[in-house]
């Protein structure tokens, strides 16, 4: 199948290259990190952990979100999904390279990473993040390959894989569940010790992954032989709707408790990231831009009228994963380390050279996925 | 020489058998001298403690002879970037060590202080629960060590840390200290790790005291097993009151502050 991925037009071609032209650039800048250290970040004692583990945090979340169109499909036998499930497990595939590649450029040691499997530690939900993720890129690779290679044969894609996929449905929850426990067990750090971070985590990537989905079955509708129709769509803004609202309801109940009790170290967080503490204010206005544009995004969703006016669904989808993405892979990280455990503020914004290596490993992720959506589409007009 | 497969694992077998006897032998031993001699089981329960005597160590003033010894023993380097600071013992106002035990009309010359600030040795802690790699661990004395040759650099430990005992190597530690300065006797570490504070664990395995400790002429720090009754600092802590960092999170840590 995978000869497919090699031939296609001029359009195909120049994506493929502006891409490996990101990569590369990004790849040099790495080379630089590499030899200088993580000083060319924006991290510091204080915020030791910024950009790439906040994307990589946002991306388990992309992959993550395959379940809700594996899940309808394959449980509910839910038709309306059944040729775009092979989407979502491709943007599975993808997200989680992209969350290894963020791991790994986030390492100081990056080359001891073997580590983690040499020796074994499972009282570290790093440990099972790395163990969890690992299985679902494998899980997707073979439930996307074989099903793919299926319906190329119009064929039904064969019964042995079925336990695979019932699984990857489990597995899919863990990931994001586990990626929230890094976080949400940690004594001392206010903003992330809360039951319910895997939670909103989870609605929060059922929020975006499908909105990125949506985006996809409208591009493909207009620019590609693969005609998804209006149905995925209208499909998919709905499981937006309930994730969204889901994730919004979450938030206000963490403000809830957090402000309601008062508990003061629990509080300067989220003060910080809304208002500002002690005069540092630097995430404020993107986070009031998260708001508002959640707001927006959800009274677009939440009207039928808008919902199901393309142009309205694309500012809504757009709306609703720069919302999250601002929250989970933005202020999130860097906010539980403010204040720091002596109550002091050290702030944090990335650097050139963490952008630019982000931007490569955005670029990996989006290659990977531009070659595996150019088979599943090939094999389509095909079909 | 040819080995087989059978012989060798036998080999390797009884190799590690030694290497791991040899190991434990070594730190009964070595601990002997602050011990007094009590046995390999004395040994296993040993934990040691730290009791900062804030007022005396007010008294001293602007003196920093502990943290220049510290430094100087682990060549700690010294960083003008406080983004990037390596810190294994330093000076934090009280009301931001203790931000939970301050208000406003604090006797001023505690409440408006510094405090030494160290690793806790915590005897839970969450730093060796959250290591990916086993290269943080708790010793058997309740030494929170660190295997920098292991260590991945995922600072996952820092995000634990509630006290913020742990600083990672953000570029070559190694530009930061003169040449003449280095002391041989302690291996520099290299960029892309986290360290901290050892409690001098290579100076207690040969019967010293942590070099903090020694070097404070004030004896303001006090170091001990805390496990042993008769210890110094068990003794210490019956006639003085002594504080806790963050104590509700149940990390338990070793390092007390005595009123």
């Amino acid at each position: 199948m995978f000869e497919k991925a090699l031939r296609g037009g001029i359009k195909y071609w120049s994506a493929v290259l502006v891409l490996a032209l990101v990569i590369l650039v990004g790849f040099i800048f790495y080379l630089n990190q590499l030899h200088e250290g993580l000083a060319v970040t924006g991290m510091s004692r204080d915020v030791s952990w910024g950009f790439y583990i906040a994307q990589f945090t946002f991306f388990v979340g992309v992959a993550a979100s395959a379940v809700t169109v594996v899940l309808p499909y394959y449980l509910h036998d839910y038709k309306v999904f059944s040729r775009i499930t092979i989407l979502g497990e491709f943007l599975a595939i993808s997200s989680v390279i992209v969350c290894l590649t963020f791991i790994f450029v986030d390492m100081g040691m990056p080359f001891r990473l073997f580590n983690v499997f040499l020796h074994p530690a499972p009282s570290s939900p790093m440990f099972w993040d790395t163990v969890v993720l690992s299985g679902y890129l494998i899980l997707n690779l073979l439930i996307g390959w074989v099903t793919l290679g299926a319906e190329r044969k119009k064929t039904a894609p064969p019964s042995w894989i079925r336990p695979f996929i019932y699984l990857s449905i489990p597995w899919a929850i863990s990931i994001h569940t586990v990626t929230a426990f890094i976080y949400a067990g940690l004594p001392g750090r206010h903003l992330w010790l809360s039951a319910i971070i895997a939670a909103r985590f989870l609605a929060s990537a059922f929020a975006s992954g499908p909105a990125l989905l949506v985006l996809f079955c409208l591009f493909m509708e207009r620019y590609t032989g693969f005609k998804p129709g209006r149905g995925p769509v209208k499909a998919l803004l709905v499981i937006v709707t309930y994730a969204f609202s889901a994730n919004i309801f979450f938030i206000l109940l963490e403000l809830f408790t957090t402000f309601y009790s008062g508990i003061p170290a629990a509080t300067h967080p989220l003060v910080y990231l809304f208002m500002g503490l002690h005069g540092f204010k630097e995430l404020v206005p993107v986070m009031w831009v998260s708001v508002v544009l959640a707001i927006i995004s959800l009274i677009l969703l939440l009207v039928p009228s808008f919902r199901e006016r393309t142009f309205f669904s694309i500012f809504a989808a757009v709306g609703v994963i720069l919302s999250i993405w601002i929250d989970k892979g933005f202020g999130f990280v860097p906010a539980g380390f403010i204040p720091n455990p002596m109550n002091r503020i050290t702030e944090y914004s990335p650097t050139m050279t963490e952008l630019t290596i982000s931007a490569g490993v955005f670029a990996i992720g989006l290659l990977i996925l531009l070659v595996l959506y150019k088979i599943a589409i090939s094999v389509r007009e095909e079909v | 020489m040819s080995l087989n497969r059978k012989d060798f694992l036998k080999k390797a077998f009884k190799t590690g058998l030694l290497l791991f006897g040899g190991s434990s032998l070594f730190e009964v031993v070595a601990a002997g001298e602050l011990v007094k001699q009590k046995g390999p089981e004395a040994a296993r329960s040993i934990q040691w403690a730290m009791l900062v005597d804030i007022p005396r160590c007010l008294e001293a003033g602007e003196c920093v002879d502990c943290i220049a010894a510290c430094d100087r023993t682990h060549n700690v380097p010294h960083i003008a970037n406080k983004k990037h600071e390596i810190k294994w013992i330093w000076k934090e106002k009280y009301e931001n060590s203790f931000p939970e035990q301050t208000y406003e009309y604090i006797r001023e010359d505690i409440g408006k202080g510094e405090v030494m600030m160290l690793c806790n040795h915590c005897g839970d802690p969450p730093c060796v629960r959250v290591c990916p790699t086993h290269a943080t661990w708790r010793r058997k004395d309740g030494i929170v060590m660190m295997d920098m040759h292991r260590c991945i650099g995922c600072r996952y430990c820092m995000a634990a840390c509630p006290y913020g005992s742990r600083s990672f190597n953000w570029s070559d530690p190694r530009k930061f200290i003169p040449e003449k300065a280095i002391n041989p006797g302690y291996p520099t570490r290299t960029k892309g790790v986290v360290e901290k504070c050892s409690f001098c664990n290579e100076r207690i395995d040969i019967g010293l005291i942590p070099a903090c400790v020694e070097a404070c002429r004030e004896k303001a720090l006090v170091f001990g097993d805390i496990n042993d009754p008769g210890s110094n600092v068990r003794k210490l802590l019956q006639k003085r009151f002594a504080i806790r960092r963050k104590p509700s999170l149940g990390t338990e840590p070793h390092v007390y502050y005595m009123i």
